[in-house]
């Protein structure tokens, strides 16, 4: 199974994942500059991304708190998600990403 | 604060779960430590990042928050007195003719110590600086990350932007000292505390107040000299906001900073160490905590607990070269026990 993520200067990257793993994981098994920060406790908001619009409706639905802390990323859109918060499950191989811009 | 020296057995870099630690295993072998952080409080991550979140391992506290970890640790340290110089960077480290180490802060604090407890976790706690493109030309001139003194932000027509608890706060703080204020948010509801927020909507609506809702597309000016902010919203598109001043809060992230240049050898922005005494590349020189890499570690809190304690008796050995370190229990041990303040 398999994330296809694009990175900030648009390289394309096909991750593999299992089942349980989050998409944050996943996303920093590779140096992607993804920071992940917290450790994926929906605390930082440095695993920002925009996930593929054809996925929305699959991810599991965000939390209070995640909407919360997507305060503190930058550059928020409909499709703005924290990948600490994605389990991954068989439904979304496949799952298209894009990882949302760095802080300087 | 400037200028002063203060001498110690030990100075730890971090205030963390960790650093809080450390205190506790050096004060069981009689060992004095002074704490640097950047943050304006004890407690590093667990207190600047989760204080609320629970946490499920830690070693016979099933579940605790961040906020009572620390509590805890800092009352476990207290018997060790521990000196805490909180709001300031670790800056400078410097290795003294007496074979001592000098560690000199941003304020200019100089802490010297025979013994140097790196505990810095993932680095300093330094504010989100938005990807705006052309945003360092107006950085300490329109753009602000931290209010140091109200007093520079009087007559500014100000623009705070996000939803925490810093934006709200000095939205209402600053108002009665700015000519205007325009808080941005890209939503209607806030992160920050329910009163900050009805207070700031009471002086939106008596026109003391500007809140709008949107997102910092980029920002207009020139020389230096910020003239707008470049705004954008779904239903409204982008327009101007005019202000001569940016304050942007998202928010801390963390940063090695000045440690990267300590000369001690790092592997990926980690300090290696060993796993006997967890010292670095360094003599003298310790690490702990998130911040070391070695082998097999993992991050998580009780690593750095058993780091700590490994590391303490080595340090014992720096800071008293001639006295032999007897390995003592707190069950037993009177001597252990008068350090504790129990016996």
């Amino acid at each position: 199974m398999k994330v296809v993520a694009t990175d900030r200067e648009g390289g394309l990257h096909e991750l593999s994942f299992q089942e349980g793993d989050t998409l944050m994981q996943v996303l920093t098994e590779q140096d992607l500059g993804v920071r992940a920060e917290c450790g994926g406790c929906c605390a930082c908001a440095t695993c920002h991304v925009y996930v593929a619009p054809a996925w929305r409706e699959k991810l599991p639905a965000q939390s209070e708190d995640e909407i919360a802390m997507l305060d503190e990323a930058f550059e928020v859109e409909p499709n703005s998600r924290l990948s600490c918060q994605i389990l991954m499950t068989r439904a979304l191989d496949g799952l298209e990403v894009t990882i949302a811009p760095d802080w300087n | 604060m400037t200028g002063e020296r203060v001498s110690t057995d030990a100075v730890i870099i971090g205030a963390g779960p960790v650093g809080l630690f450390a205190v506790f295993e050096l004060g069981l072998l009689g060992l004095k430590a002074h704490l640097v952080d950047i943050l304006d409080k004890p407690g590093g991550q667990c207190a600047e990042l989760y204080p609320e979140k629970p946490i499920y391992d830690i070693p016979a506290l099933p579940v605790v928050s961040g906020a009572e970890l620390v509590e805890r640790l800092m009352k476990q340290a207290e018997p060790f007195e521990p000196v805490f110089h909180l709001g300031q960077m670790a800056e400078k480290l410097e290795k003294l003719d007496n074979g001592k180490w000098l560690l000199t802060t941003d304020l200019g604090l100089e802490l010297e110590a025979p013994v140097i407890v790196v505990a810095a976790g993932g680095g300093s706690f330094v504010p989100k600086k938005p990807p705006i493109a052309g945003i360092e030309a107006y950085e300490g001139s329109g753009v602000h990350y931290a209010v140091r003194k109200m007093e520079t932000f009087r007559g500014k027509h100000l623009v705070i932007a996000g939803g925490g608890d810093s934006a709200l706060d000095w939205t209402l703080n600053l108002q009665p000292v700015a000519a205007s204020v325009t808080l941005v948010h890209r939503r209607p509801d806030f992160r920050a505390a329910p009163d900050s927020v009805s207070k700031m909507h009471a002086l939106a609506e008596a026109g003391k107040v500007k809140f709008v809702v949107a997102q910092i597309a980029g920002l207009e000016g020139a020389g230096g000299q910020l003239t707008g902010v470049k705004l954008k919203a779904p239903e409204r598109g982008e327009w101007v906001e005019p202000c001569d001043t940016l304050l942007p809060f998202y928010g801390l992230t963390m940063k090695l900073g000045p440690i990267a240049g300590f000369g001690l050898n790092l592997h990926e922005n980690l300090i290696t160490v060993d796993t006997e005494k967890f010292e670095t590349s360094v003599p003298q020189i310790f690490a702990i905590g998130d911040i070391n890499s070695y082998p097999g570690k993992l991050k998580l809190i009780l690593s750095g607990f058993h780091e700590a304690a490994l590391m303490a008796q080595q340090a014992f050995h720096y800071v008293h070269p001639d006295k032999k370190l007897r390995f003592q229990y707190t069950t037993s041990s009177s001597e252990l026990q008068q350090r504790l303040k129990v016996a």
